[in-house]
């Protein structure tokens, strides 16, 4: 992006400057994940009482008592328990999961291959889309079109997740059109990939959910931009409205809108959740919904923290593409 | 040359209105010979800028050209159809924007905006010649012609740059007329001057016409060849340069003259009661639109528009043109007072912002009852310097007194007394009141916050002091925003002075304002001044140092340069610096 | 001087309270919460009252047929609604505060408070709300207070970054510096000087965490992690019926569609106040 030609003096200081601002914001997350561990930790084992009577209810035998107290080193003080449990983390050991006899790491990583498969293949339909629908509608803005999209994004954009899901099965699966299967059971013997109709309903419930929100963004941006000076100064130099689009106007959108997808990437995984659930399809939501009602804890805090990783370093590409974009001379809005 | 490159550029009966039907500028017309400047005047609101823009055959969203007729060789621009009006836009006439930061694109390096233009259109330019016409236009404007300036984007450029490349890209076309819409005023002294020079230049060697838009009658008598006055959104004179400025015809452009302060004495400066009328009232205005705020206005006035007629060298609208108001006066001269106990003493005060030295060691002595003026160009640190008198700069070092007190830096350290005699006056009248308070309340509310021992209730101290700063009392229940930019400042005074202060700081109170408005809210504070009070008045315009103080304080980069009687220092000042940014004030001869 | 122009304290009430879609908003709002509270008193049953087959549509005195364990579906939506909307208006109250605190006090002291606080919300974000209310739920099981609590402490970080936003344009306006100057305490300044200029942000704020509070509740009891049955409620309706989608969708249904009614009310408002106040926000 940045011109090679006067490498002397610009292109490193450049580079040096975003290096220096990425390595902060690497810093940052780290901390901010340690933190976050601390808080998951702490909201599941670091609880005032008896754990192990809380995870199995009254009714428990001093056995089970016994052997959930040891799973969790629950013996040791808080400090240890969280040293080791962490510890752990890091060699990738998730423990095992006291419910179900698994390791946790198996159960996360069977389940979460199928998640970013949904909220992937969501995004890949809903950027392309949001993206075209939001400059239309700022272009055309206050047309008829424009108004029937924004009816439209404010209504689904206000569904909570199971309320538009269970209407598209209504609409596309039980009632008036019979096109996909209302459940996304999938067969454990074939990758996701080979049985791609059934996991249609999700994805499409995602991707709209997204596009509501993603396109209107974009519709408010180009506005902005649109209505700039630089804009109408390019207007009245006599360039044609083909040229203010793609040279004057979308470039200046790109930041604003790459800075919503990361934000949109990484709430997808919470509306996922209930998505997942209404579908019974194999994914962290529905791991995460079933541990929660077995007091699974393991399972709640790996996948807790697999969704905040996730979150931290969609971050941070996000603030790299922005650098990327940001025309030099720009810095520091990133 | 062909004859076309000898015939004026001609506009007539130029009318712009609202979607709605609400004439913004009407009957507007004039000539101008290749090679010439018209100077377009107008303060806020008289339409200019609109007019500028109705010239490319562009109107902002929500206008529409609806009639007119605008000839540059033989093509009437607004006569053709949307694509032809942008075949003419940028090569037959060309927009210099007021603020090149905010007009050229962030994310285009700065090359491509020059040659856009030049490589569309029917008769575009290939590559190699389009670069030849860029680099021969950059040299002429005086910036460098190198790949690697080419491909700087604007962020990497300076301000003074940053407005040649806007001007770079207007005139690279070379095109018939230039249509520069205030491109000085977002830039300081120096480059200002070499802007207009390069403008002056350009237009000889380019045979092009330009029409200059200012609300600076300053900047306008230094550049045009031919003056226009826009008011309220009409033509209301016409002249030549010369005899315009020798003997203005219409009494709205000889109040505007009026209110102009100038270096070269100490004039009494005259506001223009009342304002323009806002658009919405202008359609019932079936008399002269400037009647209700003029001194020579009679009944006849009132019952019709006078028509634009010649008057001497040009036209002018007005019945009574050419009778002169009284001519400006000088004031006599202010001697400050020297021998007194200083109200307030800076001693060897320093300032950072973060690492940043802004201020070095600066003292100084106000006493009671004078106005002091704290002279500097942008960065020089007097904004600095008066926000840590006042307290909202914190980070510094160095002694203030007050009455002999020292001053505690911390501004919630300084007890309520300090905060009643010393009083801060804001440069945007939009900002400084709370805009969901009445004027009343935000008085009320000031009242409580300085009082004293002896202050008196609010319903007593409102009223009065509303009339201190010539405003009803019924302005006590209106709130900030049905009150004009002079009315707000009126009351951000009044608010400084409701708590009975002996010191005001006042921060470029007039810089927002419109020349009509800045004279009558200088002339407020001249009155207050014989109130024993004393001004500490920071701003950039030495013109207005000239009128309202009596002593000055220079600064530059954070150091005093030179300090004395007004009257000495601006008529005869020893310093290079004082020298050098009294060379660069332009003002009508 | 124009003498006629009305005062704008109550111009810009006046300009939300003209705007057709706020009206229509707000109406939704209002129809939907009078049915969630003046229903108990009109429900033909008691919300746990077996009174037919299950799933039975045609079944004698209920309107909508009756569920999955034969009651009616007609009463359990009148009942169903109280808590949903009573704990979604506390946790929105609970996050506006909270968070408009966050924000005022991030935009004021700036520096240091500001980094920690903006950190300190980054934290939270990287939890999807749903995914940190069931980890609460996941120890403290689903309590009607925690809920609220959880719900609104996770809309508060939303509102934080908005209004701080439009506190730090706040506060740099010079009528805020003034009180500076006559040394008004912090506290006083944010309270009479800058909260009150953020008032139409915060409405439009109001319209959205409604929306997502009701959304998350509702998401909670439909994961069956909200109200537990045998009570009424809304999302959980929807998961004891939906699996009879085909032969008795009036039980899921009326559900549905009271929710989508009560958040689409809150968006079309918030959306309302938006293009009120933006037409004139200067």
């Amino acid at each position: 992006m940045t011109g090679t030609a006067d490498p002397a003096r610009r292109v490193p200081s450049g580079t040096r400057k975003n290096l220096g601002i990425i390595g902060t914001r690497l810093a940052i997350s780290l901390v901010l994940l340690i933190v976050m561990s601390m808080l998951v930790f702490a909201a599941t084992q670091a609880l005032p009482g008896d754990i192990a009577l809380m995870v199995l209810g009254r009714d428990a035998t001093p056995a089970q008592v016994d052997r959930l107290r040891s799973l969790l080193n629950l013996d040791a003080p808080v400090w240890q328990q969280y040293l080791l449990w962490a510890g752990n983390l890091l060699q990738g050991d998730f423990g095992t999961s006291f419910i179900s006899q698994q390791p946790v790491g198996d159960i996360v990583a069977a389940r979460i291959s199928n998640t970013l498969v949904v909220v992937i293949l969501s995004f890949a339909l809903s950027i392309p889309i949001s993206l075209l629908l939001g400059v239309f509608t700022a272009v055309h803005a206050d047309g008829l079109g424009d108004r029937i999209v924004l009816l439209v994004s404010i209504a689904l954009n206000a569904l909570p997740e199971f309320v538009l899901a269970l209407l598209l099965v209504l609409l596309l699966s039980v009632k008036v059109f019979h096109i996909f299967p209302p459940v996304a059971l999938l067969s454990p013997e074939q990758s996701v990939w080979a049985q791609l109709p059934r996991v249609a309903l999700p994805v499409l419930t995602l991707a709209l959910l997204q596009m509501s929100y993603f396109y209107r963004l974009v519709r408010a941006t180009m506005i902005d931009v649109l209505n700039s000076d630089y804009v109408e100064f390019a207007r009245l130099k006599g360039m044609p409205q083909r040229v203010i689009l793609w040279r004057h106007a979308i470039p200046n959108a790109l930041v604003p809108a790459v800075q919503a997808a990361g934000t949109i990437f990484a709430i997808s995984f919470g509306g996922v959740v209930v998505i997942e659930y209404v579908f019974a399809f194999p994914g962290l939501g529905t791991a995460l919904a079933e541990a929660v009602g077995s007091r699974d804890i393991q399972v709640v805090q790996a996948i807790t923290l697999t969704i905040a990783v996730i979150f931290f370093a969609t971050n941070i590409v996000t603030d790299l593409i922005t650098l990327m974009l940001t025309p030099p001379g720009r810095g520091g809005q990133a | 040359m062909t004859a076309s490159d000898t015939q004026p550029i001609v506009l007539k009966d130029l009318r712009v209105e609202t979607l709605g039907g609400t004439p913004i500028v009407r009957d507007i017309g004039f000539s101008i010979a290749p090679g010439k400047v018209l100077g377009l005047v107008g303060e806020s609101g008289s339409g200019k800028s609109t007019i500028g823009k109705a010239l490319l055959g562009y109107a902002a969203p929500g206008l529409r050209i609806a009639g007119g007729r605008f000839l540059v060789g033989g093509t009437d621009i607004l006569g053709l159809s949307e694509a032809g009006r942008r075949g003419a836009r940028g090569r037959l006439v060309a927009y210099v924007p007021q603020d090149a930061s905010s007009a050229l694109n962030p994310a285009v390096p700065i090359r491509r905006q020059m040659i856009e233009r030049l490589r569309i259109g029917a008769d575009r330019m290939s590559d190699a010649q389009a670069e030849t016409r860029i680099r021969e236009t950059l040299d002429s404007v005086g910036l460098p012609t190198g790949k690697a300036f080419l491909d700087r984007y604007p962020g990497e450029l300076s301000g003074g740059q940053l407005q040649r490349v806007g001007l770079t890209v207007a005139i690279v076309t070379h095109p018939r007329l230039l249509v520069l819409d205030e491109p000085t005023t977002a830039l300081d002294a120096s480059n200002r001057a070499s802007v207009l020079e390069l403008v002056s230049r350009l237009n000889a060697e380019l045979n092009m016409s330009s029409l200059y838009i200012s609300h600076d009658l300053g900047v306008i008598s230094a550049v045009a060849d031919e003056v226009m006055v826009l008011y309220a959104g009409q033509t209301v004179e016409a002249a030549p340069s010369a005899p315009f400025f020798d003997a203005p015809a219409h009494p709205y452009s000889q109040a505007l003259l009026t209110a102009m302060p100038t270096t070269r004495m100490r004039k009494e400066l005259r506001g223009i009661r009342g304002r323009v009328p806002p658009l919405a009232e202008r359609a019932a205005i079936t008399g002269c639109l400037f009647a209700a705020r003029c001194d020579l206005a009679t009944p006849e006035c009132e019952r019709e528009m006078p028509p634009l007629t010649p008057f001497a060298a040009g036209v002018v609208r007005c019945l009574h043109a050419g009778r002169d108001r009284k001519p400006a006066a000088a004031r006599p001269e202010a001697t400050p007072d020297t021998a007194g106990p200083a109200l307030l003493s800076v001693r060897n005060l320093s300032a950072h912002y973060g690492a940043e030295p802004v201020l070095k060691d600066i003292s100084f002595d106000l006493r009671p009852g004078g106005c002091t003026a704290l002279v500097g160009e942008s960065g020089s640190g007097k904004s600095t310097l008066s926000r840590c008198l006042i307290g909202l700069h914190e980070d510094m070092q160095g002694e203030v007194l007050l009455d002999g007190v020292p001053v505690p830096r911390r501004i919630r350290a300084r007890p309520t007394w300090m905060h009643r005699d010393m009083q801060y006056i804001f440069q945007d009248p939009y900002g400084s009141l709370h805009p969901r308070r009445s004027i009343g309340a935000s008085l009320a509310a000031a009242l409580r916050l300085t009082a004293g021992p002896d202050a008196r209730p609010a319903r007593e101290a409102v009223p009065e002091v509303l009339a201190r700063v010539a405003l009803p009392p019924a302005m006590a229940d209106r709130f900030p925003s049905e009150l004009s930019g002079g009315e707000r400042q009126r009351v951000a005074i009044a608010r400084a002075l409701i708590g009975n202060p002996r010191l005001l700081i006042c921060d470029e109170v007039t810089s927002a304002l419109d020349v009509s408005v800045q004279a009558s809210i200088l002339d407020l504070l001249q009155s207050l001044m014989r109130e024993d009070l004393a001004i500490l008045f920071v701003t950039h315009d030495l013109g207005v140092v000239r009128s309202i103080s009596d002593r000055v304080i220079v600064l530059n980069q954070g150091l005093i340069v030179e300090e004395g009687a007004t009257a000495r220092v601006i008529g005869a000042p020893s310093h290079p610096y004082t020298q050098s940014l009294l060379s660069k004030v332009l003002e009508v001869a | 001087m124009s003498e006629s122009t009305p005062p704008s304290r109550a111009g810009y009430i006046a300009r939300i309270a003209a705007n057709r879609s706020a009206q229509v908003g707000m109406a939704l709002i209002l129809l939907v919460t009078a049915i969630a509270f003046l229903g108990p008193y009109v429900a033909p049953y008691t919300p746990s009252e077996f009174i037919g087959r299950p799933y039975n549509m045609a079944a004698e005195g209920a309107l909508l047929g009756t569920d999955n364990l034969g009651r009616d579906v007609w009463s359990r939506v009148l009942h169903g609604g109280h808590d949903l909307v009573w704990m979604a208006a506390a946790a929105t109250l609970l996050g506006l505060t909270l968070g408009t605190a966050i924000g005022l006090a991030a935009a004021y002291y700036k520096g240091l408070t500001d980094l920690l606080l903006m950190r300190l919300i980054e934290l939270k974000l990287a939890f999807p709300s749903i995914v940190f209310a069931l980890l609460f739920v996941t120890m403290f099981g689903p309590g009607k207070l925690l809920l609220t609590v959880v719900v609104g402490i996770s809309q508060a970080p939303s509102v934080a970054r908005v209004m701080r936003g439009v506190a730090l344009s706040v506060v740099r306006q010079d009528y805020v510096q003034w009180a500076r100057s006559v040394g008004m305490p912090s506290w006083r300044i944010l309270l009479s000087e800058v909260l009150p200029n953020t008032t139409s942000p915060l409405l439009v704020e109001f319209g959205l965490r409604m929306m997502w509070s009701i959304s998350l509740l509702a998401g909670l009891s439909f994961l069956g992690y909200g109200i537990q049955p045998p009570a009424a409620d809304w999302g959980l309706m929807v998961n004891e019926n939906r699996n009879a989608l085909a032969i008795q969708p009036y039980a899921v249904l009326t559900p549905i569609l009271l929710i989508a009614l009560f958040s689409i009310g809150c968006n079309i408002f918030a959306e309302g106040v938006t293009r009120a106040i933006g037409r004139t926000g200067n």
